[in-house]
């Protein structure tokens, strides 16, 4: 019987992200041809740049000292257009998306249904915000209107897939008992499907108030309302004391909200 | 129990007790409150004669949409290209910036929990409020316009992003491994190679793909504020009011997103 050698490593490795070696070469290799052919095509205007490194330095220290009150009225203006249309663009949104959600749910809907509701929030999360904003604008006229319908239209994108995939995978025995009993559709949903997804839905609606408020301040650039059409302006006149103290107001609000939803959601979860 | 006593002595059960109920209603009847009193405000100004005419507008651009200038596609694969560029440069600059961040704000990683890990969650907190286009907004105030702008704008937004959900991911690690390898002598940074690392590149992974997958569909619209990409020539095209190419424009950008979701859950499948 002849001795079977066999080398064995000395050292322990830790294992790779990527187990074949091959593979992992011609990754890396790939990754650092893209990076030095997209660095290369890359134009940077060095002169604009140094300037502007000067003027980085005015921004920062326009945060240091944020001028509140020289455009305290645009300012002022543009946060209740905001804050308004980010709290009825939140209830419009998620009370459309209920019944899109169920629409879109193959173990409630009928097939045309289903199609039709993933085809609305398909087309609805397809493009960007802004996007959309542009169109409405075109359509029903400057102001926070148009971007009230935006922020409604993406709350339906968001809101309806994700609970329409919730309701999807909600437990079917609990459904089947519900059902047992004789109860009809609605009762159906109100007794077997809400219970599973409402503690979700709600955290992700507060969330979704979150978000609504963060785009509001970016529906404004094109001209749909809101606290964005104030920070433009100031950043348009060079005013970085003014567009700091929005900058700070809208990072101050973003905060409590979170916070303000966190408390919620401890209290419905 | 919601079990309530009806008035010919016997008990019924209900979903929730009557004051809950109460509660509940009133909670109800305050938020049409503010949502009515919001609408008021904000409908203040609105001109409803634009409102009403809005069908007919829709009408109007979609007939100056259609068809679309196809030749118009051909100039487009150099914005293509910036997009590209600004959305994984971004990225990978986000990624670079926001790894150590997140360690100094996670509860176990944090060399103080009083000083440091506030200032870490500041960061974050500032980073993620701020959409991406506003950091390009201004960026292309600071350094001028073009993809450098761009790609800091990505990054600067994506800091946030990222440095949350990998700082939540170390929270959540397993500290008997780390107490495993610390056992055994190593030193801090030996103990973050071999015992948290490997616990964490898997969420690290899919945290950058998702969010490369949605810094693609942010890059296509940053030109609309100056930095570069497909924005700048949607914006150029609506300037002159081009509504033709505007459709080839949308079709690429759709083309360009759809590209990438598919991408991305490709990706996922294989890492996780």
């Amino acid at each position: 019987m002849a001795a079977v050698t066999r080398s064995r490593p000395r050292r322990w490795r830790r294992p790779p992200l990527i187990a074949d070696r091959r593979v992992r070469w011609v990754l890396i290799a790939v990754a650092l041809a893209y990076l030095v052919v997209g660095a290369g095509t890359i134009e940077v205007n060095w002169t604009r740049l140094s300037e502007g490194l000067a003027r980085s330095g005015r921004f920062l220290s326009g945060f240091l000292v944020p001028d509140f009150t020289s455009r305290a009225s645009d300012i002022l203006q543009g946060m209740i257009e905001s804050i308004t249309m980010t709290v009825t663009s939140t209830v419009a949104g998620v009370a459309l998306s209920v019944p899109f959600g169920l629409g879109a749910s193959r173990n409630l809907a009928p097939a045309w249904l289903y199609v039709c509701c993933r085809a609305i929030i398909a087309f609805a999360r397809a493009f960007h915000e802004i996007i959309l904003a542009i169109f409405l604008v075109a359509m029903f006229g400057f102001g926070p209107f148009a971007g009230f319908l935006t922020l409604s239209l993406s709350t339906i994108g968001f809101l309806a897939k994700l609970l329409a995939d919730d309701v999807e995978e909600a437990d079917p025995s609990q459904l089947e008992a519900v059902r047992a009993t004789g109860a009809s559709w609605w009762q159906l949903v109100t007794w077997g499907v809400a219970p599973q997804v409402m503690p979700r839905l709600v955290g992700l609606s507060l969330y979704r108030l979150d978000i609504n408020f963060r785009e509001s301040a970016v529906v404004g650039i094109v001209g749909a309302g809101g606290i964005g059409a104030t920070l433009n302006t100031a950043l348009d006149r060079y005013e970085f004391d003014s567009a700091a103290a929005v900058l700070l107001l809208i990072i101050g609000i973003v905060m409590a909200c979170e916070y303000g939803s966190g408390l919620v959601r401890r209290r419905v979860q | 129990m919601p079990i309530v006593a009806r008035s010919d002595g016997r008990r019924s059960w209900r979903h929730i007790m009557p004051a809950m109920e109460l509660a509940r209603f009133a909670g109800w009847l305050a938020l049409v409150a503010l949502t009515v009193f919001c609408w008021r405000v904000m409908t203040q100004d609105t001109i409803w004669a634009f409102v009403e005419n809005a069908p007919q507008q829709a009408g109007d651009i979609f007939a100056r949409m259609v068809p679309p200038r196809w030749s118009y596609a051909e100039r487009l694969w150099r914005p293509l290209w910036d997009t590209i560029n600004i959305a994984t440069m971004g990225t990978l600059l986000a990624i670079v910036l926001a790894t150590p961040v997140a360690f100094l704000a996670a509860r176990n990683t944090t060399p103080s929990v009083a000083f440091v890990r506030p200032i870490a969650l500041l960061i974050i907190v500032s980073s993620r409020s701020i959409n991406a286009l506003i950091w390009g907004l201004l960026l292309v105030t600071i350094i001028g316009p073009g993809v450098l702008a761009g790609i800091i704008a990505i990054a600067l937004r994506s800091i946030g992003f990222i440095g949350k959900l990998l700082y939540e991911a170390i929270e959540e690690i397993d500290e008997s491994q780390v107490e495993a390898i610390r056992a055994t002598g190593a030193s801090p940074a030996q103990t973050m190679i071999y015992g948290i690392a490997p616990q964490i590149m898997p969420a690290f992974a899919s945290i950058s793909v998702f969010r490369w997958d949605i810094n693609i569909r942010e890059s296509t619209v940053l030109g609309l504020v100056g930095a570069g990409g497909l924005g700048l020539a949607l914006e150029a095209s609506l300037n002159v009011l081009a509504w033709p190419q505007v459709t080839v424009i949308l079709i690429m950008i759709l083309a360009t997103v759809v590209a990438s979701e598919w991408l991305t859950a490709r990706v996922r499948q294989h890492i996780i």
